[in-house]
């Protein structure tokens, strides 16, 4: 956790984000106050600039790289590893494809996607305080495992949370989140921040309708309130039912 | 789930703010701004910040969040309105080309500072 906060300070000028801080000469910024002695310092900076600095530079190298990422997000045990076996099966080897898997612990989840040829790096973040996502700087040291030149899709499996992978940008180019019917259709509008900032939705396991009072539409909906522009997919990892417009889809954005 | 790397975030700027010529100050007050859909809940990075702040010169310092509301505008028909709940779709031309003016915010604005040796 503590490589989260490297020392690469800098410095803002009220709400002009984009440009470094100059010197203002003399007090400016400062307000003293009289009475208590307290003194007001401006920072008018974004807690999670370090992140999003790191964002920009891993963005960089993929665009030089030519890798497409995305970033797959979900609640634990919605399915994504599944899904991407299924995944990894159907586009590889003519996708160049790696992986990265997060996880707090095991190496479950990298163990079994390692059967498909792609390179996979597991990250426990435990290493990291045992964070709930990850974040920028990790994938930044991930990605030293691989050769980029020779892949054309990183695919990053997110830890199992709906929360805080969403405020956490890496540089990827696509954002998936994973919502299996059994966790019910009202998770859109609990977790918004989730699905604002994705892209394409994946309703998995609807191989377990016919046991579910789970309402598609109503998920649907909830969805799209959320987020008019998401491109959703009813799916199956299991019987890989919905698999080939899923498929379809992902090749097309990696043409694009 | 994530506000201690957060709370540990605003301490590392906030200590990296104090100007140098202030050797003993402490920090009594951190202003932050945090948007409505900012995936932070206050009252657990206000319980994540007392911890982070042990041994630092923020050991006394308040945490003041000011809450920015969901401020959204449709770019079809330009109608501007504050959102309760998260719904992106147009109150008045239905469209789905809804943007966020604000509501993601989480910004530290500035530090009060004492300097203990004054």
């Amino acid at each position: 956790m503590h490589e989260f906060m490297n020392k690469n300070q800098r410095y803002y000028h009220h709400k002009e984000f984009h440009k470094p801080h100059h010197s203002h000469g003399g007090n400016n910024g400062e307000a003293e106050n009289k009475k208590t002695g307290s003194r007001e310092i401006k920072i008018v900076r974004k807690v999670l600039d370090v992140n999003d600095e790191i964002a920009r530079q891993n963005r960089k190298i993929f665009a030089e790289k030519g890798v497409y990422v995305i970033n797959v997000m979900s609640s634990p045990g919605s399915g994504k590893t599944a899904i991407l076996e299924k995944t990894l099966a159907r586009i590889a080897p003519a996708v160049r494809c790696a992986v990265i898997v997060g996880d707090i612990c095991t190496s479950n989840d990298a163990d079994r996607l390692s059967a498909f040829g792609a390179p996979v790096v597991q990250i426990n973040t435990d290493a990291f305080g045992g964070d709930c996502h990850l974040a920028a700087h990790v994938i930044k040291t991930a990605v030293d495992n691989f050769h980029l030149d020779e892949i054309d899709l990183l695919i990053i499996e997110n830890l199992g949370n709906l929360v805080c992978p969403a405020e956490f940008d890496m540089g990827e180019h696509l954002r998936i989140v994973v919502l299996s019917v059994t966790e019910g259709e009202d998770k859109p509008l609990k977790y918004p921040l989730m699905f604002r900032v994705c892209q394409a939705a994946l309703l998995n396991k609807i191989d377990l309708l016919p046991h579910l009072d789970y309402d598609g539409e109503k998920a649907v909906q909830n969805i799209l309130q959320v987020n008019p522009k998401m491109k959703i997919f009813e799916i199956s990892a299991k019987t890989e039912d919905g698999f080939d417009a899923w498929i379809k889809w992902l090749k097309q954005k990696l043409r694009e | 789930m994530h506000e201690m790397s957060i709370a540990m975030q605003i301490v590392e700027i906030a200590v990296a703010s104090i100007p140098a010529d202030l050797k003993n100050a402490q920090v009594k007050r951190v202003n932050l701004k945090i948007g409505k859909l900012a995936a932070v809940v206050p009252e657990s990075l206000r319980f994540c910040f007392q911890i982070a702040v042990q041994d630092t010169p923020l050991r006394e310092a308040d945490l003041n969040i000011e809450e920015i509301p969901l401020r959204v505008r449709c770019t079809d028909c330009n109608a501007e309105w504050t959102a309760h709940e998260p719904v992106f779709i147009c109150r008045k031309c239905n469209s789905g080309s809804v943007e966020m003016l604000s509501g993601r915010e989480l910004d530290i604005t500035s530090i009060e500072v004492v300097d203990e040796a004054d």
